[in-house]
């Protein structure tokens, strides 16, 4: 929308006109957050639904991890797998696990939970007509089995080995008896779970507020939250985040633009922490049999384009703290993600036009780019692209707009981004875009039979080996070009102690005012 | 009179479904629905599995004549994005974008209507020259960028109103100004015109004349004239002013209809928006349609026209 975009034009030179005057700024009063323990956080989006398995939102994440257990916990910081609804747990054959479960845990409800609460929630969720939004989440479970009051046994449909991050990411446990009760909707207008934060009151598309849960199990590899409560408040423009955060109406903001997070620095009241995500930003390049631009199949003009580009300086000037060069199209602690052995392109502006000449593009070429989002970085790309000769046609599209024209075989360049769902296995990367998907425009059988025997062994070394064979090709046929991870910027109140972490999830369990 | 009201209300309501089909088309023109609603990094299974569940594979003419057939039969239908009742999310909404459009109305007339008056009686002065430079401003300014910079002062720099929410009645301070002097230009204009046209009447020469008090003049006799196109304009005014909120409410979080009409775009919730739309085109067109029997009943000419 015009107006959308000129109004952020405006609110960032606004922003930044204040911020240049912080002297005139007056003094901040004592923070509210930190007078009652209490952290004042600003989402842009409001989830669909607060049962994490009906929306598909960041939020929706954040605060579902808060309120409700999962399972298994992945520590953050040495992604290593450790026991949190489920004491341990085994895995029987290629696709049977069976999990230990704790006790002594309740629900906020006062309920206990159980072996019934495990197998009630997977069983429903995996069924197709529960409508689960993201059914690549619960797609893979065939059933659950209660074994006895703290046992169960789970059957996965196929081969799956990334289950274990899935059981320590998305598939949250709820309380059976309220569940089957109250069903998705009762969940959202009254949600129920075991976290170290508990619902106590709820506007849908306004705000949620999460209170401290005093009788979270000790057991927990989530810490005991200190902080007293989280007033999470969504606040669509990004601009009145910034505003209220420096008007001391708010202690936490995320997502916040690289310029005015570095204009924020200046201000002392707030800190402003960036961290690297998960998301990899990379270019496809459309060579189907009927590929809009047929001068794509040509390997030179792909290695060209590799070449044009200065990653290490849009890291450093653009993009921001916290992000790094990639090398292939998947996050580096992803199990199976390497570059090694994998093809590098260094910047080199004169191979790249010497390519494209040998290619019989001594004149350039004339490309069209289609992007979605870090709009300042596409153009970046472009100004890059040009620089060698390639004259590229921008158009910046809404998401689904984007995938209707890449899954419609029309998209010649793209500009794309990929969180992987946070899920820390190249399962849950690569081979969205090179294993014959919907979004796969290059489809190398050879690559698609490696990726899909990365994806179904069970054989760590196995799958090791077959993805690394499949990024080495990708990279040495200059199939795409991986760019970097994508950091995010945090701006809060100075005293709040905290950390951020690749998966883009703030763990308000941990933090505290210092 | 009866003859034209009934041309009027038939033309009332091909405007509202007019504007209803170009909505239903704009939002499926800007991407695919079933796309959207599932999300980036859906795989294609959960984007067919959403396409099936909403009824999304059906052709557009069919999605809409049923959307149609249910909003006459008075069911509006189910939010695809907040899994409620379209009609109670709407109705809980409006008493915010209420507040707000009638406050920025008085707010508007306020500046309006004495500005006005003084253009007026010192025409072609320096006060006159600074209150149409100030209509200008009001025209000219964006009220977004309006809207920021009332942030910038009064939020950020003197903290004296809260930047965003609905809690409290300073939280409407700042967007019923945004919102309203953008709105009073056009009053200011009507009001000065029809004063300056009475103020050289017969009549109010006479009250002159009469050594009757220029206060008594000027509100009693002139104002009470030139004020009454304005009325008619009101009513247009408010219908702008209520699907003005857009942008004014999501700028300052205000969770009125504004908002829901934003998020729903956002989420490609299209019975939502379908909605919102059909119930602001119908608030504009039926306070457009009361302006005009208003006018045709005071003025038998417009009747025939």
């Amino acid at each position: 929308m015009v107006w959308q975009g000129r109004w952020m034009m405006a609110g960032k030179w606004i922003v930044g006109f204040v911020l240049a005057l912080g002297v005139f700024v007056a003094p901040l009063p004592a923070s509210a957050g930190k007078a009652d323990n209490s952290i004042r956080f600003a989402y842009d989006q409001a989830p669909e639904n607060v049962d994490p398995y009906f929306n598909n939102v960041r939020i929706g994440v954040i605060i579902g991890q808060h309120v409700w257990d999962t399972l298994i916990y992945r520590d953050p910081q040495t992604n290593e797998y450790k026991g949190q609804l489920a004491e341990s747990w085994k895995q029987i054959d290629d696709r049977t696990y069976e999990f230990m479960l704790r006790q002594g845990v309740t629900f906020h409800n006062g309920d206990e939970f159980d072996a019934d609460d495990v197998v009630y929630t997977l069983n429903f969720v995996s069924k197709p007509e529960s409508k689960v939004v993201t059914q690549t989440n619960v797609s893979w479970i065939d059933k659950a089995e209660k074994i006895d009051k703290y046992h169960v046994r789970v059957t996965t449909k196929k081969v799956f080995p990334a289950a274990i991050e899935y059981f320590a990411g998305p598939v949250v446990i709820h309380p059976h008896a309220y569940y089957e009760k109250v069903g998705p909707k009762g969940q959202n207008e009254k949600p129920v779970g075991s976290g170290p934060f508990k619902v106590t009151a709820y506007s849908p598309g306004k705000s949620i507020t999460l209170e401290r849960n005093p009788a979270y199990f000790k057991a927990s590899p989530k810490a005991q939250a200190k902080i007293n409560r989280i007033d999470i408040r969504f606040i669509p423009d990004r601009q009145t985040q910034l505003a209220e955060i420096l008007s001391d109406g708010l202690d936490f903001i995320m997502s916040v633009p690289k310029d005015q997070a570095d204009q924020l620095q200046a201000v002392p009241t707030l800190q402003v922490v960036s961290g690297e995500t998960m998301r990899i930003v990379f270019m496809q390049m459309n060579i189907l049999d009927n590929t809009p631009a047929p001068a794509l199949r040509d390997e030179r003009v792909r290695r060209a384009i590799n070449h044009a580009i200065d990653r290490e300086a849009m890291v450093k000037n653009i993009v921001g703290a916290g992000s790094r060069p990639l090398a292939t199209i998947c996050f580096p602690t992803q199990v199976g993600c390497t570059d090694e052995g994998a093809a590098r392109y260094a910047y080199d502006p004169a191979k790249a036009k010497a390519l494209l000449a040998e290619a019989g593009f001594a004149n350039g070429l004339d490309l069209d780019i289609v992007a979605y989002r870090e709009r300042n970085q596409t153009e970046a790309i472009i100004g890059y692209l040009k620089a060698v000769g390639i004259r590229t046609n921008l158009r910046f599209l809404q998401y689904a707009a984007l995938r209707d024209v890449i899954t419609s075989g029309k998209a010649m360049l793209t500009h794309q981004t990929w969180g992987s769902f946070s899920v820390n296995d190249t399962s849950a990367s690569t081979p969205n875009y090179f294993a014959f998907r919907a979004e796969d425009i290059t489809r190398d059988e050879t690559v698609r039979d490696l990726l899909n025997k990365g994806d179904n062994s069970v054989d760590l070394a196995t799958r090791k080996d077959a993805y690394k064979g499949a990024l080495k090709i990708i990279a040495d046929k200059a199939y795409a070009v991986p760019l970097y991870s994508l950091p995010v910027y945090y701006a809060a109140a100075a005293a709040l102690d905290f950390k951020a972490y690749p998966d883009e999830l703030p763990r308000f369990w941990e933090m505290r005012y210092k | 009179m009866a003859r034209f009201v009934v041309t009027r209300l038939a033309l009332a309501l091909a405007v509202a479904l007019a504007v209803s089909i170009i909505a239903f088309l704009l939002l499926r023109l800007s991407g695919d629905v079933a796309t959207a609603l599932a999300g980036e990094g859906a795989q294609q299974a959960d984007i067919e599995a959403v396409r099936k569940i909403y009824g999304l594979d059906r052709p557009v003419i069919v999605q809409y004549g049923e959307w149609l057939w249910r909003v006459m039969s008075g069911d509006f239908g189910t939010s695809l994005y907040f899994k409620t009742d379209v009609a109670s999310l709407v109705l809980s909404k409006l008493p915010t974008t209420l507040v707000l459009g009638l406050s920025s109305l008085v707010f508007s007339l306020l500046i309006a209507i004495p500005l006005g008056i003084i253009a007026a009686l010192y025409r072609n002065s320096l006060i006159d020259r600074l209150a149409l430079g100030l209509a200008v401003i009001g025209q000219a300014l964006p009220n977004f960028f309006f809207a920021l910079l009332l942030i910038m002062v009064f939020s950020i720099t003197l903290r004296w109103l809260p930047v965003s929410g609905s809690g409290t009645w300073k939280h409407f301070v700042m967007p019923t100004i945004a919102l309203g002097y953008y709105a009073a230009p056009a009053f200011m204009r009507l009001i000065r015109a029809g004063m300056i046209e009475v103020l050289s009447a017969d009549y109010v020469r006479t009250a002159r004349a009469k050594g009757l008090p220029a206060r008594l003049v000027i509100f009693k006799h002139a104002l009470r004239n030139a004020i009454v196109p304005v009325v008619a304009l009101t009513a247009v005014q408010l219908g702008f002013l209520l699907g003005g909120s857009v942008v004014i409410e999501t700028i300052f979080a205000l969770d009125g209809l504004g908002y829901l009409a934003y998020q729903s775009i956002a989420n490609k919730d299209f019975p939502v928006m379908q909605v919102v739309v059909l119930l602001l085109s119908l608030v504009y067109v039926g306070l457009t349609l009361m302006a005009d029997i208003a006018n045709a009943w005071l003025d038998p000419r417009i009747r025939v026209a």
